[in-house]
């Protein structure tokens, strides 16, 4: 954007001159020069540059994105279809009680430091982040751990308090790496793990550089591409300007679903329409008026009609849902017509719960393009049932997280819950929605005291269907994975089960 | 009025200008569709396919928001600069008429408030009291003053030299009483050109600041935020970019020509 100054000392005409470059609005990026790429180098593009490199100690998804699979791995792993396997653990046995998991470990893995990697490092790992100064983010799933005992090299005993169903699942998650104790301290800048990529370099602002672990444990699962840079640019317009340019060679999750369309016919790129676990929702202050009243956040859920609001605000990307779940989680249950679009019955409940003359509120939107525009088209909905919805505009995460998520201060807001299989949250005390039902916490009591797949998928069906009832947020859609890349690339993944850039197993074909 | 004829540049000026204003008002009573309505079946369709003008991304109608952006563009620089005008000419005639020691002052402050850009200030206020019109006005307004104090003062102290204003000098009139029915009178047609001038710079701030989202909040259409959010959606539909950003430009273009062209019409040595 050009510079406005009010000063009246310069000539009239230039300020036609200012107006005009404004009002055209074109942002010329100087296009970087394109270069036939290398074939065993990789330059992918993420929107968000991580806060640091350490998965362990910051709750941000970009981390991962950066160094889960690549620098750092876990006891297990959980593979493109959303599913457990083991990886540093080579396998386990689980008591019948469902309290002890004993684990035998791999051998012959070093960190990238040449520390070796056995039990002891292991039990420091998990100890760290259930440490009572332990600033893991997903360090709850750390509270049911009992103790941990090392009885020899290769062999893990992990005890539990209670059953807990997810476990396995859970390890297998970036928060959950396996970090070596003399360099856990400086991961958040300097990563060293066991992974098939050691860290290079980081130029914050701009990129981090990856490059070959050539003494990877895994001889078959070694990296084929020699280096890796992951390159972190904001502005979708810049973004696919880097695309066509070749300057990058994949973007996994490209920002802008209205520009997807601008790389049909590309002659270099492929565009690659995944899922995530990107749920859009939009969280309602349970514990304030009116939301405590659960006629009008069904009253509201029914003014929405979610295809509407796809089409709108995301170019009719994405999959419409009715609770907090996504299609490729286990035990997924389609609930969007629990509270299908319907104005007139909104209204009807608006006035059965005293808001017949009107409502108004306020939602506190994050500044990313998909809040703003779903506050917008939830504006429009909402104005037709007579409720009046103002669009405060707050800053994410900062901001939004001390205001909204820390502060409770809030009437509605919405954003992406990022996290697989999340729906714990809404049992959680206390948590942003301030939703409280015993009976679902009950349900999600059941998830964990059974290991049995077939029971989980039943219970979770059950905890699905209490929220699309009793709708303590606005369940909107699951947001698409918009991949772009190019033609000659295999072995990205199309779907993210786990937000992650999984790139041992990418090459660039003949 | 031959005088205005004779003066192209006055003369469209003055035309672009009288229909903008126009178009303001019309749509205070009347827009072919309400701007607010979103029809997403609709969307993305350009010019002439649905409405006048096309639509915008939520298929809202983008000759109705163009019209009501005008409202709002308008009469936010029109509000700003009348308040920064008024206080600029107080300050400045009452600085002309004292001299000495306040008017360096009041001139090396007003060189202070210069020195800041308007955005900046914007967001001070935006974070103080929340984005929206009265932001908008107050921080245009405040970079007005100086504009306006400097612009009174240099015209005032010609006239302060005048013979007649010695004559009153020394037949005891007070300075205030010199002001008003001397001073103030004479620069008047210098205050008019500088109004008109400010306000399409008003109009680019506005537009500025509304592309940064410290405007009006949505669902208000204002061309600012139009410009903004159109980026994207360039390469599918150039329109919604191309006409409020014509928009503008036009805005500013006409209110300039007209300054321009008023400075040499009431420019008392062109009428000799």
């Amino acid at each position: 954007m050009p510079r406005l100054t009010l000063s009246t000392s310069t000539g009239f005409s230039r300020r036609t001159f200012v107006a005009l470059s404004l009002a055209a609005g074109v942002a010329l990026s100087a296009l970087g020069s394109a270069q036939a790429a290398p074939k065993t180098s990789l330059s992918l593009g993420m929107s968000v540059e991580p806060s640091g490199l350490d998965p362990t100690a910051a709750a941000p998804v970009a981390i991962g994105q950066v160094t889960w699979q690549n620098i750092f791995e876990g006891l297990t792993t959980i593979d493109k279809d959303g599913k457990v396997q083991p990886q540093l653990a080579d396998s386990w046995t689980i008591s019948p009680d469902g309290l002890t998991y004993t684990f035998k470990l791999r051998s012959g893995v070093m960190f990238h430091n040449g520390e070796a990697f056995d039990s002891s490092v292991a039990k420091f790992s998990i100890d760290r982040a259930r440490a009572a100064d332990s600033v893991n983010p997903q360090k709850r799933y750390f509270a049911s751990v009992d103790s941990v005992e090392t009885p020899d090299a290769a062999t893990l005993v992990v005890k539990l308090k209670s059953p807990t169903g997810n476990f396995l699942y859970w390890l297998g998650w970036p928060s959950s790496a396996m970090v070596a104790p003399k360099s856990a301290a400086d991961n958040k800048t300097n990563p060293v793990g066991t992974g098939p990529f050691k860290f290079v370099n980081w130029a914050k602002g701009s990129q981090v550089e990856l490059a070959k672990n050539p003494d990877y444990w895994n001889k078959a699962g070694t990296a084929k591409l020699e280096k890796v840079t992951f390159r972190f640019i904001a502005d979708p317009q810049a973004q696919a300007a880097a695309l066509k340019s070749g300057d990058l060679d994949a973007f996994p999750e490209f920002a802008a679903p209205e520009l997807m369309a601008s790389f049909d016919g590309d002659s270099k790129l492929t565009t690659v329409i995944g899922n995530t676990e990107l749920k859009v929702v939009a969280g309602m202050n349970n514990a304030k008026k009116p939301f405590d009243d659960k006629r009008v956040r069904q009253a509201l859920m029914l003014a929405v009609d979610r295809q509407a609001l796809i089409d709108g605000a995301w170019s009719g990307f994405g999959t419409a849902i009715g609770s907090h779940y996504t299609p490729n989680d286990r035990g997924f249950v389609d609930l969007t017509k629990t509270y299908a679009y319907d104005p007139e019955k909104a209204r009807k409940l608006l006035k059965d719960a005293g808001y017949g003359s009107g409502l108004t509120f306020t939602i506190k939107a994050p500044q990313m393009p998909y809040a703003q525009r779903s506050s917008q088209m939830l504006q429009a909905m909402f104005a037709d049932v007579g409720v009046t919805l103002n669009i405060e505009t707050t800053e994410f995460p900062a901001k939004w997280v001390a205001d909204v998520f820390k502060g409770g201060n809030y009437d509605m807001t919405i954003v992406a819950h990022a996290e697989p299989m999340d729906i714990d949250i809404y049992a959680r005390d206390p948590y942003y929605f301030n939703y409280k039902n015993p009976a679902f916490n009950e349900v999600l009591k059941k998830v964990d005291a059974t290991a049995d797949a077939a029971e989980q998928a039943k219970l979770y069906g059950e905890a699905q269907k209490i929220l699309a009832e009793d709708v303590p947020a606005l369940y909107l859609f699951v947001m698409p994975k918009l991949g772009v890349w190019n033609k000659n690339l295999k072995g990205l993944w199309e779907n993210e089960p786990i937000p992650s850039n999984v790139l041992a197993q990418v090459e660039w074909a003949q | 009025m031959r005088q205005i004829l004779r003066r192209p540049t006055l003369l469209a000026g003055l035309i672009i200008t009288v229909i903008l204003v126009a178009i303001a008002f019309l749509s205070l009573v009347w827009t072919p569709l309400s701007p607010t309505k979103m029809q997403i079946v609709h969307k993305l369709k350009p010019p002439m396919a649905q409405g006048l003008l096309g639509t915008d991304q939520f298929g809202r109608d983008l000759a109705s928001m163009l019209m009501v952006g005008a409202w709002n563009s308008l009469s936010t620089s029109f509000l700003a600069v009348a308040i920064g005008a008024t206080i600029g000419t107080l300050v400045g005639v009452t600085v002309a008429a004292i001299r000495g020691l306040t008017e360096t002052v009041v001139m090396r402050a007003c060189d202070i408030i210069f020195s800041i850009p308007p955005i900046l200030s914007a967001m001070l206020f935006g974070a103080f009291i929340g984005a929206g019109r009265f932001t908008a006005i107050i921080a245009i307004a405040v970079f007005m003053v100086p504009v306006f104090a400097r612009v009174t003062l240099s015209a005032a102290r010609q006239i302060w030299t005048r013979d007649y204003v010695m004559a009153a000098i020394s037949m005891g009139r007070n300075r205030a009483k010199i002001t008003y029915v001397h001073v103030l009178p004479n620069i008047s047609n210098q205050i008019l050109v500088q109004v008109t001038i400010q306000l399409g710079l008003a109009i680019l701030t506005e537009a500025g600041l509304s592309f940064l989202g410290l405007g009006m909040p949505p669902p208000t259409p204002t061309w600012g935020r139009m410009l903004s959010d159109s980026q994207t959606f360039m390469g599918q539909a150039p329109w919604l970019a191309l006409l409020p950003g014509s928009a503008i430009a036009l805005a500013v273009l006409g209110l300039n020509m007209l300054g321009d062209g008023l400075r040499d019409l009431l420019d008392p040595r062109d009428n000799v």
